[in-house]
C-alpha cells in the first residue's frame, strides 16, 4: 500500500521553541493511522506542523507533492481536512454559518454531514459557542467531512466527551475511514483499538514506534513502557471490538 | 433643557464621526491584529481630496457635497488598500513593524498634507442647509450634527448587512475570532485583509468629508485629532468589535460634550479615564471581540 502522507525529518517550533525534534513517519492511503503518546510530547504539535500551523523543517510529502513550504490553506486545498485539538468552532457564528465556511467544494457533501450529525440540522441556527463540547466536536468534524478530502487529520476528538459521546464520535470516524485516509491523534485506547490499524508513537518530539495498532495493544508492556499506562485502565466506547 | 438637547444631540454627531473612523479601526485590529496609527491618514485624506472635489465643482451645492463624499470614500478605501498591499502584506505575523510602519505612516501623511495644502487650516462651506439650524426642545441644532448621524448609522447597517450576508463577511467574522482556524479550512484570509483595509479606509474618508463640515475646517491634523478618540472607542467596544465600537462612540463623545459644557472643557479628560476605567473593570472591552 503506498503512503498518501510521507513525514521525514519534521520538526517544529513556537515561539522558538523546539516542540518536535525529529519526526519520521508514513500515513497509507487507507485506514486510520493513530498518532500515539504521553501528554506534551508533541503529538498535537506535529499534526499543525504538517498543516503549516506552526514554523517547521523537514519534508512533507502528500500524495506526491512537497507540502512543507506551503501554507495552511494551499495544504487544505490538495485535500487535507483538519479537525483541531479542542475543536475550534468560531463560538460567534452559528452551526450552518460555520459550516457554510467550511465549503470549499462545488457540491459539498451535506447529505453525509446531515445523516452523521442529524443534531447539527436541529441545530442550525444555534450559536456554536452554546454547544456542549460533544455537539462542538460533532460540528468540527462535519466542518472536515463536508468536502471530498483525501487524508483527514484529526486531533484528540474524544478528549474530555462523555462514554455515550464518544462512541457517537468513533462511529462517525469509522464511517469517515471507509472513504478516506485518517490521521488520528487519540488517547483513548479503546477508540484506538475500534479504529486504528497503524500506529505512530511520539516521545520527546521524536518517533520511537511504528507498526501494526493490534501488535502494540496487545503488548502491555510496550503499551505501559511507551504511553504510561495500561490497556485496559480506559473505558471502552459502546461497540468496541 | 434645551443646552442639554444641544450637547446630546452634538455628542450624537461627534460619536458619529468617532464611530467612522474606529469601525474601521476595530475591524482591522480583530482580523489582522494590526494596530494602524495611519488611520487618521485616510480620515485627513478623504476631507482634503473631499474639499477639492466640492469646490471645484460649487461647494454650495449639494451634488459638489455629495460627490464630495463619495469621492472622500474612495480616496481613503484606494489609500488604504495601498497601505495594506505595499506596507502591511510583506510584513504579515510581524506586528511590532507593522505598528512602526504604520505610525510612520501616519508621520508622512501629516507632513505631506502640510506640503500640499499649508500648515492652516482651510475653512470651508458646504450646502446652505448645513450652515442652518433645526430646532428641537428650543434648542437650535446645526443640521450638519444630523448628517454625521445619519451618515453613520447608514455605514453602521451597510457594514452589519454585508458581515452577516456575504461570504466575505463571514470570513472576516470568523477571522477576528480565530484565524488561524480560518485558514485550516482552506481559505486564503489574507485576501480579505486587503477588503477590511478599503472597507476601514472609506468609513474614515466618508469621515473625513463629514469631520470638515463638522468643524469648519480642513487640516493636515484633523484626522490625527479624531484617531486618538477612535483608539479610544476601539478600546472600550472591545477590539474587533462593530457593535461595541458604535456603543462606545456614543459613550465617549456624550459625556465628553457634557463635561467640556459643565466641568470647565475637561471632556477629554473624562474619554481617557472611561477608558482607564473600563480596561480596569472589562480588558476586552464592553462587546469582545464579535466582528458585529
Amino acid at each position: 500500500m503506498s503512503a498518501i502522507l510521507e513525514v521525514e525529518h519534521l520538526s517544529a517550533t513556537i515561539n522558538g521553541q523546539l516542540v518536535v525534534e525529529d519526526v519520521s513517519f508514513s500515513v497509507p492511503g487507507t485506514g486510520v493511522t493513530a498518532v500515539l503518546g504521553r501528554n506534551g510530547v508533541g503529538k498535537t504539535s506535529t499534526m499543525k506542523a504538517v498543516m503549516g500551523l506552526i514554523g517547521r523543517a523537514g519534508r512533507v510529502e502528500f500524495d506526491g507533492h512537497r507540502i512543507d513550504r506551503e501554507d495552511t490553506h494551499r495544504i487544505v486545498r490538495r485535500g487535507i481536512g483538519y479537525v483541531p485539538e479542542d475543536r475550534e468552532v468560531f463560538a460567534g457564528l452559528t452551526v450552518a454559518e460555520n459550516l457554510r465556511l467550511a465549503e470549499r467544494d462545488a457540491k459539498p457533501r451535506r447529505e453525509l454531514v446531515e445523516q452523521l450529525f442529524p443534531d447539527l440540522v436541529r441545530r442550525a441556527g444555534q450559536r456554536a459557542g452554546t454547544l456542549s463540547g460533544g455537539q462542538q466536536q460533532m460540528l468540527s468534524l462535519a466542518r472536515a467531512l463536508l468536502n471530498t478530502n483525501r487524508l483527514l487529520l484529526v486531533d484528540e476528538p474524544t478528549k474530555g466527551l462523555a462514554p455515550k459521546i464518544v462512541t457517537e464520535v468513533a462511529e462517525a470516524l469509522e464511517e469517515a475511514a471507509r472513504t478516506v485516509p485518517i490521521l488520528l491523534v487519540e488517547q483513548n485506547l479503546p477508540v484506538i483499538e475500534r479504529l486504528a490499524h497503524d500506529v505512530v508513537v511520539i516521545d520527546a518530539g521524536t518517533v520511537v514506534h511504528t507498526g501494526d495498532a493490534r501488535s502494540l495493544l496487545d503488548d502491555e508492556e510496550a503499551v505501559h513502557r511507551l504511553l504510561g499506562v495500561h490497556a485496559e485502565t480506559t473505558p471502552a466506547p459502546e461497540g468496541a471490538k | 433643557m434645551s443646552t442639554v438637547v444641544l450637547l446630546l444631540v452634538t455628542g450624537l454627531g461627534l460619536g458619529a464621526l468617532y464611530f467612522l473612523v474606529a469601525s474601521g479601526l476595530s475591524l482591522i485590529y480583530g482580523l489582522m491584529g494590526v494596530l494602524n496609527f495611519a488611520h487618521g491618514v485616510f480620515l485627513s485624506l478623504g476631507a482634503f481630496i473631499g474639499w477639492e472635489v466640492a469646490r471645484r465643482l460649487d461647494p454650495s451645492t449639494w451634488t459638489g457635497f455629495l460627490l464630495a463624499m463619495v469621492i472622500g470614500a474612495l480616496a481613503g478605501a484606494a489609500v488604504a488598500a495601498l497601505t495594506e498591499l505595499l506596507l502591511i502584506r510583506p510584513l504579515y505575523n510581524r506586528h511590532i513593524e507593522q505598528v512602526l510602519v504604520t505610525v510612520g505612516l501616519g508621520l508622512v501623511g501629516v507632513a505631506l498634507f502640510e506640503g500640499f495644502w499649508g500648515t492652516d487650516a482651510i475653512f470651508i462651506s458646504g450646502p446652505a442647509w448645513m450652515a442652518q439650524t433645526t430646532e428641537i426642545a428650543g434648542a437650535r441644532i446645526p443640521n450638519n450634527r444630523f448628517l454625521a448621524i445619519a451618515v453613520a448609522a447608514a455605514v453602521l447597517a451597510a457594514l452589519v448587512l454585508f458581515l452577516k450576508h456575504t461570504r466575505y463577511g463571514l470570513i472576516i467574522r470568523a477571522g477576528v475570532e480565530n484565524r488561524s482556524m480560518v485558514t485550516a479550512l482552506g481559505i486564503d484570509v489574507r485576501r480579505s485583509f486587503t477588503l477590511v483595509f478599503s472597507i476601514g479606509g472609506a468609513a474614515a474618508g466618508l469621515g473625513g468629508v463629514l469631520a470638515s463640515q463638522y468643524y469648519g475646517y480642513v487640516s493636515a491634523h484633523l484626522g490625527q485629532t479624531l484617531l486618538i478618540f477612535a483608539f479610544i472607542v476601539t478600546v472600550i467596544g472591545g477590539l474587533g468589535s462593530l457593535g461595541g465600537a458604535a456603543v462606545a462612540a456614543v459613550l465617549v463623545a456624550i459625556p465628553q460634550q457634557l463635561a467640556n459644557y459643565y466641568l470647565n472643557g475637561v471632556g477629554d479628560l473624562v474619554a481617557v479615564l472611561a477608558l482607564a476605567v473600563v480596561l480596569l473593570v472589562r480588558p476586552s472591552g464592553l462587546m469582545g471581540a464579535k466582528a458585529a
